[in-house]
């Protein structure tokens, strides 16, 4: 075991955890912040997609201790009242069907809009290509990401 | 809480109602709902032999109005559109009202599936009654106040309103003296064309959860003092647990007990990931019981028995062997079917507290009364004595959840290791313990007569683990004289379950595929040759028949306007059609496809459905939209194959599922919307793979006989 002190959400979390634990299990087991979904734990589907220091990494396959004094943002830090334009476009567009993926979908699509402000659909196909949602709401997210962007997802 | 005699509200042959009333603690209405019926969709439900509620609309004193939603919410939407139903007649405005996901006692609920596309049809005469009866108590309590006549009184988004004096009441200040009214014995529905939220568009209910992360999954339950579980069960099919060393895993910081029960070994600690790498820690001796499975052993025995007939045909109409000795001439067609996980994107899991005389459940599953049956007769404790609740959400379903293993297991493990426990599943876990979607071989011989009719249709089919792998009254049947079927049972060890829309999902395919294929023999537009089909069907009907060939005909006509049909092969784009009637749904789709560098791309896909009424159509759209990109991407790349009881795609990287990019723009039409609404979590996907596959034909000229395509060559 070892001690890590990790900053989520701007709250510092000390946590004493097995050193190849990955930040996922970290997030959902230990710290108790369980937005942050499990999906296939091989970086093939994105349900657990956070942001370090901005950028979307998934948290399956990220271990603790390769998180450093980097800030660690989770589908909860995000706003504390959905308001962000990116949930804002995902409960307008109605996107969610069982709605597990979504989590995922949406800090990947914040930390794409952040950088490309107005993505095209094949910019949104590369960044999005790598999440499954398995019921299928495709269409729906492509919707609502440049809603999103119209509405200025820059953030 | 004081409750009063139960009134019968109606009777009909398959559904009763009943509704009860009663005080909330801190004042107001509780009217709760008892809905049962037994046999439903295949699954054998108690008969209810008391009445107890099972949906329930509370009115508490300051009017805050919540209604329960019953039924196990899996991304189809009920949540959303049941609850849509009371607050119709309840006359509530729709964003004042709040839901919740019904306290899930099941030995006081009755009827918490979510399978068959049941959920609709079965809730639609019952939750609209019951949202009308609270609101003609509210008008009772509210004409007692006042000293008026009811009649003179009517009701307006949440308030009673006196007609001569204009006073007016909310809800929560006549809620109480509600509460003490006798339910009446038969109250007036709204006309449908008074409806002010039925058939608006409104958005899933728990959105903002969602999206903030906020709603919980199976996976999220937390107790006090729970462990987490990750469990070794047989790496194959066929294999049984010899012995084990657990020291490896007992040394991982963490990790705090190891137990077996039965064929598998639970690791327990305080996280996922100990658990998960005391599991991998685990070394496990197994042995094989016999023959282990491989995928090319099955094909070979269903290549044989699709060419036997059997004693008792499934279905038989006229006579085909005569048929066939005086055809013109003969078509023949075998298909093939992969098995499927289901592949929730939740993976399996279920967290179990069993003490001596106790158990609580808790998780997603779509058929919690059977698994409590289950759990009754397993752990030998009453029902009673067993609670089961059903989290919040589910991360889908597609038919895995109606299966009883996971919370039987997760009782085991707890009761074994005398620790409240969750059960985790890895994606790898989940593709091996699976209970999937049957593989299987189709078939098809057509007899074309002299006269240049389809004159008979035989099918045989052979599938892992079902007596009768077809659905014997599909469309053409009822429309060719002479039509038989086959089914020979392959038995296996491989586990089946339903996958949404069992059977239809590929069955559909094959029809329509085959169907498409005598068209073109017969050089007949493969729209025009199935409206002929089915004009054939009303004026003959060969045998039984289950679907309305009126209804069908009409969203075939639709699909075809909408697609712009006869238009073929522009700028590289080419159409295929396919229709396909199950769960009393009509859907007939056209999708429009290109091909390049062998290549499959699916640019559009249109669809005509018939589901009846339609109550919520932004959720309706979108269960079209899921059924459709669901069974689009399992025909293009799904397929699970073993080696020697062994599944060989263990994960998203080997196991493919479809991705954004893949996903075609969708157009929905809804016809014939003032009949008898039905259900939608199925009856989009089956015709996708026809539509898909009789496209590529039109763009390559090559027919698609098995599943996945997209690893099929069409250079
Ligand atoms: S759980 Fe991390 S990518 Fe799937
Ligand atoms: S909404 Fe269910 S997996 Fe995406």
């Amino acid at each position: 075991m070892a001690k890590y002190s990790l900053s989520v959400n701007g709250k510092k979390f000390d946590v004493d955890v097995l050193p190849d634990t990955p930040l996922l299990w970290v997030l959902r087991d230990s710290i108790g912040l369980t937005g942050t979904k499990f999906g296939c734990g091989v970086a093939q589907c994105g349900a657990c997609t956070v942001h370090l220091n901005g950028t979307a990494v998934r948290a399956c396959t990220l271990p603790v201790s390769a998180v450093g004094t980097k800030e660690v943002t989770t589908i909860e830090g995000l706003s504390a009242d959905g308001s962000n334009p990116v949930q804002q476009a995902w409960i307008e567009e109605d996107v969610a069907q069982c709605g597990y993926c979504q989590a995922g979908q949406i800090m990947t699509t914040v930390s794409l809009l952040r950088k490309n402000p107005n993505p095209s659909d094949e910019e949104i196909h590369a960044a999005l290509g790598g999440h499954i949602c398995r019921c299928g709401t495709y269409t729906r997210i492509k919707k609502a990401v440049k809603l999103a962007a119209r509405k200025g997802g820059k953030i | 809480m004081s409750t009063q005699p139960i009134t019968p509200v109606s009777k009909s042959v398959n559904r009763r109602f009943f509704l009860k009333s009663g005080a909330l603690a801190g004042g107001g209405l509780l009217l709760g709902l008892h809905v049962y019926g037994k046999n439903l969709n295949g699954l054998e439900l108690d008969d209810a032999s008391v009445f107890e509620p099972n949906a329930y609309i509370r009115i508490d004193a300051v009017g805050k109005v919540t209604i329960m939603a019953p039924n196990p919410e899996v991304g189809q939407g009920v949540k959303t559109s049941l609850p849509m139903l009371v607050a119709e007649e309840l006359d509530v405005a729709w964003d004042t009202v709040n839901i919740e996901q019904a306290p899930l006692d099941i030995n006081k609920y009755k009827r918490q599936l979510a399978g068959g596309s049941g959920s609709t049809p079965t809730s639609w005469e019952s939750f609209r009654k019951a949202g009308a009866t609270a609101r003609q108590m509210l008008i009772a309590a509210a004409a007692a106040k006042w000293s008026v006549a009811p009649g003179d009184c009517y009701t307006e988004n949440g308030f009673v309103v006196h007609r001569s004096s204009g006073k007016r009441i909310a809800y929560g200040e006549v809620a109480s003296v509600a509460a003490t009214m006798q339910p009446p014995t038969d109250v007036v529905l709204k006309d449908p064309k008074d409806y002010k939220i039925i058939g608006k568009r409104i958005k899933n209910v728990d959105n903002l959860n969602i999206v903030t992360g906020k709603a919980k999954y199976g996976l999220d339950t937390r107790r006090e003092g729970m462990l987490f579980a990750v469990v070794a069960r047989p790496p194959a099919f066929g294999q049984k647990l010899v012995s084990f060393d657990d020291a490896g895993a007992l040394k991982i910081p963490g990790v705090k007990k190891v137990v077996r029960v039965e064929n598998k070994v639970a690791v327990l600690a305080e996280t996922t990931w100990a658990a998960k790498k005391g599991r991998d820690a685990l070394v496990l001796q197994w042995e094989a019981e016999g023959k282990l499975e491989s995928t090319p052993d099955h094909q070979a025995e269903f290549s044989a028995n699709i060419l036997k007939t059997t004693e008792k045909p499934v279905r038989a109409d006229g006579n085909v062997e005569d048929s066939f000795k005086l055809a013109d001439h003969v078509l023949e067609a075998v298909f093939e079917a992969p098995f499927l996980p289901h592949a929730p994107l939740e993976p399996m899991n279920f967290f179990a507290h069993v003490t001596a005389d106790k158990a609580e459940l808790f998780g997603p599953n779509q058929a919690p009364e059977r698994a409590l049956n289950e759990l009754s007769r397993v752990l030998e404790l009453p029902k009673e004595k067993i609670t089961l609740g059903l989290s919040d959400r589910m991360g889908g379903g597609f038919g895995r959840r109606l299966m009883a293993d996971t919370p039987l297991e997760a009782a085991l493990i707890s009761k074994a290791a005398a620790l409240p426990v969750l059960v985790v599943y890895t994606r790898e876990d989940d593709m091996q313990a699976g209970h999937y979607r049957p593989a299987g071989m189709y078939r098809y011989r057509a007899a074309i007569g002299k006269d240049g009719n389809l004159d008979a249709w035989h099918l045989t089919v052979s599938s892992i683990n079902q007596p009768n792998g077809s659905r014997e009254n599909s469309f053409p049947a009822g429309a060719v004289p002479n039509f038989r079927i086959d089914s020979i049972n392959l038995e296996s060890k491989i586990t089946i379950g339903p996958w949404r829309a069992p059977n239809h999902n590929f069955l559909a395919f094959t029809e329509e595929s085959f169907l498409d294929e005598i068209a073109y023999d017969l050089k007949k537009d493969p729209i025009a040759f199935r409206m002929e089909l089915l004009d054939r069907s009303s004026s003959n009907s060969y045998g039984k028949r289950i679907y309305d060939p009126e209804r069908y005909r009409a969203v075939i006509k639709k699909v075809a306007e909408m697609s712009n049909w006869s238009e073929q092969g522009k700028n590289g784009r080419y159409k295929g059609f396919g229709a396909h009637f199950s769960f009393s749904t009509y859907a007939a789709q056209v999708a429009e496809i290109s091909v390049s560098n062998g290549k499959i791309k699916v640019h559009k896909v249109w669809c005509a459905i018939d589901c009846g009424r339609v109550i919520n159509p932004l959720g309706a759209e979108q269960q079209i939209e899921g059924g459709i990109i669901d069974g689009l991407g399992h025909a293009l790349y799904g397929e699970l194959t073993f080696d020697k009881g062994t599944a060989q795609q263990k994960n998203f990287n080997t196991y493919k599922l479809i991705r954004i990019q893949d996903a075609p723009d969708i157009e929905t039409a809804f016809i014939n919307t003032e009949q008898f609404p039905q259900g939608l979590g199925e009856p989009g996907l089956p015709p996708i793979g026809a539509a898909v596959s009789n496209a590529i034909f039109a763009a390559t000229g090559r027919r698609m006989r098995k599943q996945p395509f997209a690893m099929q060559p069409l250079i």
